[in-house]
């Protein structure tokens, strides 16, 4: 991952995406459950339980119910996609995730017809979460796609990466991916799938509109009021590792039909 | 109680007579040498991402250290204990973590090191579009003149000007603090307690009986 430091072309970089170690995956994390430093989720996801796991599925579904994680996933086998992701601090790595589409499973929940959104929770044990205790955020964190972004072949419910089960503090046992957006879209530790008719509510975004759009697609073209968001610094490049540009959704130019007549220096 | 405090205080301040106030520098600086080093070799909380890291180590170090510079005259004031023979060092290391937090900011996160120019130019936009950054900056630069000014030909010098103008820490370390809160995500607990702390050690200073006293007969007027 050294080499991406000194900043290849773009069309380089998307050929040859070299995922980071499993060190830098497992070692640098946002999960403010376990509190916001970055070494925190390492230090302290350990205590959070998630045997049993169950996850409720209600709203604009055929199918409510509770699940276990294994009930969820049915038949669908996890299979490796190599994605860039990007954090809105403006850092990115490569993981190699391993996930089912979300699209498969929303199918097999049964998407009624007047869903238009898919809204996510995340798990709260405040016994086993210093985060939780110090209220560092409005908990449990929710998030949520707008039905077709759910639905596209890119979004994955992860389960695993470098072919072992999910981290916890990456977000055991299940989790969202969706390379095209900032991180913290990406929910972790998911206990709750609801299919709205109306856009659910997102942390980031109830807490600092101005700041954290619904949205949230990585756009280099629109700066977090506190920083840049023009260039990003891969991790793993050391301490003379140089910033690199910013894509427009991170790379992932099929999304941008999804987008088609939306200005999204407004709906950011 | 009262009786054996002095005895207590002179006792400490017959200790730290004994020590040097140059070995604050010394400290301070094979601190600053050893996290660089430590960034360097990407160990301990360096090992993913340095550059941030470090960044974070001086500013925050830097900090503390103007903070504790506000604590020498309280702690004269209600103890006795008298670390005034160590406040310029305090206050110079201080200004030295600054210096070096903003040598990471351009030269190494902002890729000054490669691109000087454009390191430059990035640091006067920053400076005006990002408020915590303008805040940062505005707390650097009243630093200089303090430094500048802090070695005995100076004070003889500006006599009574030179306690003026180093009043300006008391805006200086506000600022700091503002700084490192504005920069948080979500509630954080630790740039508030040093704010907090700040704003204590700045109430301890003001004459809040003289002040009462001398109002109130306007009030009545």
């Amino acid at each position: 991952a050294a080499g991406l430091g000194l900043g290849p072309s773009m069309a380089a970089a998307q050929e040859t995406l070299e995922p980071n170690s499993l060190e830098e995956i497992t070692s640098y994390n946002n999960f403010y459950e376990f509190g916001t430093g970055k070494q925190d989720p390492e230090r302290y996801a350990d205590e959070m339980v998630i045997e049993p796991w169950s996850i409720t599925v209600d709203g604009l579904v055929d199918n409510p119910g509770e699940y276990s994680l294994a009930e969820l996933l049915g038949d669908l086998t996890p299979e490796e996609r190599i994605y860039r992701f990007r954090c809105v601090e403006a850092w990115s790595m490569v993981v190699p995730w391993q996930g089912v589409e979300l699209a498969d499973i929303l199918t097999r929940l049964g998407v009624q017809d007047e869903a238009r959104y898919v809204a996510f929770e995340t798990v709260v044990q405040p016994e086993n979460m210093p985060g939780v205790r110090r209220g560092v955020l409005d908990f449990p964190y929710v998030e949520g796609l707008r039905l077709d972004e759910a639905m596209h072949p890119l979004t994955l419910l992860a389960t695993g990466l470098y072919d072992q089960p999910m981290p916890k503090q990456n977000g055991a046992p299940i989790r969202l991916v969706v390379p095209w957006k900032y991180g913290f879209k990406s929910i972790k530790s998911i206990v709750r799938i609801s299919l709205t008719a109306e856009e659910p509510p997102a942390t980031w975004n109830r807490l600092n509109p101005r700041e954290y759009g619904f949205y949230s697609n990585v756009n280099p073209n629109v700066d977090h009021p506190r920083w840049s968001q023009a260039t990003e610094r891969v991790i793993g490049g050391g301490l003379f590792a140089q910033r690199q540009p910013t894509q427009m959704f991170n790379g992932y130019d099929e999304v941008a039909s999804l987008y088609e007549g939306m200005d999204l220096q407004a709906q950011f | 109680m009262a009786a054996k405090a002095p005895t207590f205080a002179q006792r400490i301040n017959k200790g730290l007579r004994r020590v040097p106030p140059w070995l604050i520098y010394v400290i301070g600086f094979a601190w600053m040498g050893w996290e660089f080093w430590r960034a360097l070799s990407a160990i301990g909380p360096y090992a993913v991402e340095p550059i941030n890291v470090l960044e974070r180590e001086y500013g925050l170090r830097a900090l503390q250290l103007l903070v504790a510079g506000l604590v020498v005259t309280p702690l004269m004031r209600w103890t006795r204990v008298s670390l005034i023979r160590f406040r310029r060092a305090i206050g110079l290391m201080a200004f030295y973590f600054v210096l070096a937090h903003f040598a990471v900011f351009v030269l190494l996160d902002l890729g000054g090191f490669f691109d000087p120019g454009y390191a430059l130019a990035q640091v006067w936009t920053e400076t005006i579009k990002r408020p915590y950054i303008t805040v940062g900056m505005a707390a650097l630069v009243l630093l200089i003149p303090l430094a500048l000014t802090s070695n005995d030909w100076a004070m003889r010098r500006m006599r009574q000007g030179w306690k003026q103008m180093h009043r300006l820490v008391y805006v200086i370390v506000p600022l700091a603090g503002v700084h490192f809160l504005w920069l948080a995500k979500g509630f954080q607990i630790e740039p508030i307690l040093y704010l907090v702390g700040t704003a204590l050690l700045l109430a301890l200073r003001v004459d809040w009986r003289g002040l009462m006293e001398r109002k109130s007969p306007n009030k009545a007027a």
